[in-house]
């Protein structure tokens, strides 16, 4: 996930001034993402050049809140949906989309975990597969392949677990957050 | 002769009444073909061991049809089940259910010879069953003779012996290593090239993985969440 991914993810809750982003970015992602204000605004100039936010009014201390468009939600939608590849991507970008969802009103963080589990055992059955099938290629590549076996293994495990922890807290208590509103990420 | 060996439809489970009624499986749609291998994975308590037991003639559905080899298990007689039950399904379970007074092989054979297959015949196919699950010279040992893992082994050369259609296994591969336990899931897999069909509940999603396609269970409900791919990747090599 980059800054803009995150910036574009916060704003699904609401229309929000550059410094407001900087903190809810840092405190979304436990500090795992540290940005200065500079960042904040250069990023959204792009995102504004690009047509996923707008400038809108200025407040009192003269700070600029932005807002998403649709082109800006529909971008942020297909990110959210996008299951994350085990052989490219790195692999906090599904923990960096769930910390932003479990931080929004707005992104239900049990579709990150579906998403992925489903696009993660696919490629736990290829990988099954391929160790199936030969005994005797070569050794280097057949520890390449327990090693990405193992990594989609352990991550379909945590996947269970975070799903599991999501339901209990569901269970014992009220999420920490404000209600949720119509315009749910699915 | 239908190619599906398992056809669930509506199938739903309620156990207790009142406030205690829980309903384990609600509307459940599945069906297994020849020659499929179907993982069920899913939290505990969602109703993937109901659904077994359902799937193997064990237990009644409240709710809805289940048919094995075509045929309605609710139009059946119990004579008629308790035949499927030993020559249609084979069962792999976590209970290994061994008989302490009889040998590995007996213990194999005995679903088969109660089916009236002749003891010899009965014998032939119980060393080919241990021989497959890694067992080749303990035919003569006794259960108290055997691991745990053994024992698991000797329980399912059991749930695999003969020619059966359809295997049901829950954890198959609970007492066993890592290794053993693949070489469990590989010869579903090979049953299944041979033109069985199989239905493994799993937790592990490492087994899953070994199937052609991972349903689970969440609320009673099903989702279907992976197929296995018609072609993995190539094979790679670094040489």
């Amino acid at each position: 996930m980059g800054v803009k991914e995150g910036l574009l993810a916060l704003l699904i809750d609401g229309p929000r001034h550059g410094y407001q982003l900087k903190i809810d970015l840092e405190a979304a992602t436990g500090d795992a993402i540290r940005v200065n204000v500079g960042q904040v605004y250069t990023t959204l100039q792009r995102l504004e050049r690009d047509g996923y936010v707008v400038a809108g009014s200025t407040d009192s201390s003269g700070r600029v809140a932005y807002h998403l468009t649709e082109d800006g939600r529909t971008a942020t939608k297909d990110w959210i949906a996008k299951p994350e590849d085990l052989a490219t991507a790195g692999r906090d970008e599904v923990s960096m989309k769930l910390l932003i969802a479990l931080f929004s009103d707005n992104i239900d963080p049990s579709t990150v975990v579906e998403t992925q589990r489903r696009a993660t055992m696919s490629q736990l059955q290829d990988y099954a597969g391929l160790r199936s099938r030969d005994e005797s290629v070569d050794l280097a590549w057949q520890l390449h392949l327990d090693r990405l076996f193992f990594s989609a293994e352990a991550e379909l495990k945590w996947l269970d677990r975070i799903e599991e922890r999501l339901a209990n807290q569901g269970d014992s208590q009220e999420v920490p957050k404000r209600d949720r509103t119509e315009e749910e990420v699915r | 002769m239908s190619d599906l060996v398992l056809k669930m439809r509506r199938v739903g489970k309620t156990h207790g009444r009142g406030a205690q009624r829980v309903d384990a499986l609600v509307d459940v749609d599945i069906d297994v073909a020849k020659g499929e291998f179907v993982a069920i994975t899913g939290r505990s308590g969602s109703g993937k061991t109901t659904l077994l037991n359902l799937a193997g003639a064990l237990d009644e559905p409240t709710t809805g049809n289940v048919w094995v080899d075509g045929r309605d298990l609710g139009d059946l007689s119990n004579p008629d089940l308790a035949r499927i039950r030993r020559t249609t399904v084979g069962y792999v379970f976590q209970q290994f259910n061994l008989l302490a007074a009889l040998t590995a092989a007996e213990n194999v054979s005995l679903p088969l010879e109660l089916d009236g297959m002749r003891v010899g015949e009965a014998r032939g196919f119980a060393s080919t069953a241990l021989a497959e699950v890694g067992l080749e010279d303990m035919d003569g040992r006794y259960p108290d003779e055997l691991s745990g893992g053994e024992q698991q082994r000797v329980a399912i050369a059991r749930g695999l012996v003969g020619p059966r259609r359809l295997l049901l296994a829950d954890e198959p591969t609970g007492a066993l290593d890592e290794m053993t336990g693949e070489s469990i899931l590989k010869l579903l897999r090979d049953r299944c090239e041979q033109g069985a069909s199989a239905l493994m509940v799993t937790h592990e999603p490492a087994f899953a993985a070994w199937a052609d396609r991972v349903v689970r269970l969440r609320d009673g409900q099903i989702e279907e969440i992976s197929v296995r791919s018609e072609m993995p990747p190539v094979a790679g090599s670094f040489s």
